[in-house]
């Protein structure tokens, strides 16, 4: 053999670094992965952050309450119906505001659609990730329908900021029933496609089986949430534990699978489609009657205290921690994302799996950069 | 509130005397000084009947003259939030230890708290900035100024 080949650095013999990102479409957005290698195989991942960091905790510290909600739809922006509600909810909670049912179960279905069109853009890029190109489209092709129903609903399609504290910021339309009723046949017919296009298929399942195991004592101990979490068995649904808005009302099941290697992170949210399926079937038809905003006063101050509030975004456990210190703007802001947290694990995940099975484990954490950031 | 939480503060008062335990509007909330944070900790964790084994935010406070941090440790077995607060008055050189090897959740948001507030934690595995590479300052205390990118009103 040539003696340049003999040496080469990816005989194995030697360390590789290999920079992924800041911009490479497996990493979805500004994530940049330091790579450590022998040959195909990783030693060790460094994640970089913080390309788009904002500064999103302090520009809450010179803005007011409804002000800061524009702010978290920047956060991970496929839950961001689910950020405003933890917000409003963290606000409402601290003036001890009821909250009418109605805005209540209105709140409740646009989480849902909002959960059903974020693991909809995560199958998309998930099989896009894989090599299955074909599952970008069609993702996207359903995905378009919930935005359509945003769009008419609030304005915004993505950044929706329908949410306001003490209810919506406008009464839903008049079709709104029959849009989302019609959106549900359509996906419950759409998606068994899903499962033959990627879950039946047996490259896909070799690529995804048995790699990157994550136990359920080490995702309690580093604090992972959402369907990562739920794969590896960690019961930590926040709408079953400790619930809010319409979820005390309603029959669903959280989705556990005990085996937390990536392919069963793909299949918790496969079958959360399902769940928040029934859960806005279940509400459709009952949004009771009464206003869609309850009168706040025009500036809004917290009484003096903390107050904690987390969320089931789609990806896992937001916190909204907020300090008060009387006036119209917040002391202190924190916001513990949950893909910040479930960062922390792809270094451990990945070493000793070859660098495309990387892709896969990073695809299905399903990583929103901005969340991170912040 | 519960009886079980009475017995909780009780609990968490015979070990550490010198911790304040009150009950907040929401979690009961322990105040401990830095150098005993570890053993409490330790004891959050390990002890059956606190069974504490799931970080669930860590956060760094400017109060002024103090920094703090914030832990919101959550028990998975008893379902209950506990809220373990801190404070170094030493603005200079803050430093209160990692409980990192207690809960390695804790890791990016400790280096998050170091990049952002300038507490240092020792015993940390990794501890560089995270977000703000090439920067000074911390600016996340409210003594932080940058004439170039705050506006102020």
């Amino acid at each position: 053999m040539e003696e340049h080949l003999k040496n080469s650095v990816t005989d194995g013999q030697e360390e590789y670094v290999l920079n992924i990102g800041p911009q490479h479409p497996s990493t979805h957005g500004v994530l940049r992965l330091v790579a450590s290698l022998r040959g195909e195989i990783v030693t060790n991942i460094e994640p970089h952050i913080g390309y788009i960091h904002r500064g999103i905790e302090k520009m809450c510290e010179s803005l007011t309450y409804p002000q800061i909600i524009h702010l978290t739809d920047r956060m991970d922006y496929l839950s961001a119906h689910i950020n405003n509600e933890a917000v409003c909810l963290n606000v409402e909670k601290a003036l001890e505001i009821d909250i009418p049912d109605r805005i209540k179960v209105i709140r409740t279905i646009m989480a849902e659609l909002t959960r059903i069109q974020s693991h909809q853009l995560f199958w998309a890029t998930f099989g896009m990730d894989l090599g299955g190109l074909t599952c970008f489209f069609y993702g996207l092709r359903d995905r378009e329908k919930v935005l359509d129903i945003f769009e008419e609903t609030c304005g915004g399609r993505m950044i929706v900021s329908y949410n306001c504290p003490g209810g919506l910021m406008h009464d839903i339309h008049p079709g709104f029933q029959k849009r989302v009723k019609e959106f549900i046949e359509y996906f419950r017919k759409t998606l068994p496609e899903y499962d033959q296009l990627l879950t039946g298929n047996v490259i896909f399942r070799e690529r995804t089986m048995g790699i990157g195991k994550l136990t359920l004592g080490e995702a309690i101990a580093h604090g992972i949430t959402g369907p990562t979490a739920r794969a590896s068995g960690f019961s930590c649904d926040v709408r079953k534990k400790e619930p809010y808005s319409a979820y005390d009302r309603i029959k669903f099941n959280e989705v556990l699978f005990t085996e937390g290697d990536t392919y069963h992170r793909y299949l918790v949210r496969m079958d959360e489609m399902r769940q928040s399926m029934d859960i806005i079937e279940q509400l459709i038809d009952n949004i009771p009657e009464g206003p869609y905003a309850v009168k706040m006063k025009p500036i809004i101050r917290l009484p003096e205290g903390e107050y904690y509030q987390r969320v089931e975004t789609a990806r896992g456990e937001l916190g909204v921690y907020i300090i008060s210190d009387g006036n119209k703007n917040p002391y202190r802001v924190k916001f513990r994302s949950p893909n910040f947290v479930n960062l922390s694990v792809l270094n451990m995940l990945s070493k000793g799996f070859k660098i495309a099975d990387l892709i896969a484990i990073s695809g299905s954490l399903d990583l929103i950069i901005p969340d991170i950031d912040r | 509130m519960s009886a079980d939480n009475f017995n909780l503060e009780e609990s968490i008062r015979s070990f550490d005397g010198d911790a304040i335990v009150t009950e907040g509007k929401q979690f009961t909330e322990i105040t401990v000084h830095p150098e005993k944070l570890m053993a409490l900790a330790m004891f959050l964790r390990d002890n059956s009947e606190m069974g504490f084994d799931f970080p669930a935010c860590v956060s760094g406070v400017d109060y002024g003259n103090d920094l703090g941090v914030v832990y919101h440790l959550r028990s998975t077995k008893h379902n209950r939030t506990i809220v373990v607060k801190t404070r170094v008055s030493d603005r200079q050189n803050p430093v209160v230890e990692s409980v990192t090897p207690i809960w390695p959740g804790a890791e990016y948001h400790e280096r998050e708290i170091f990049d952002l507030f300038g507490i240092r934690f020792t015993n940390h595995p990794d501890l560089r900035r995270l977000f703000l590479d090439n920067s000074d300052g911390y600016p996340l205390r409210k003594d932080y100024s940058d004439d170039v990118n705050i506006v102020t009103k």
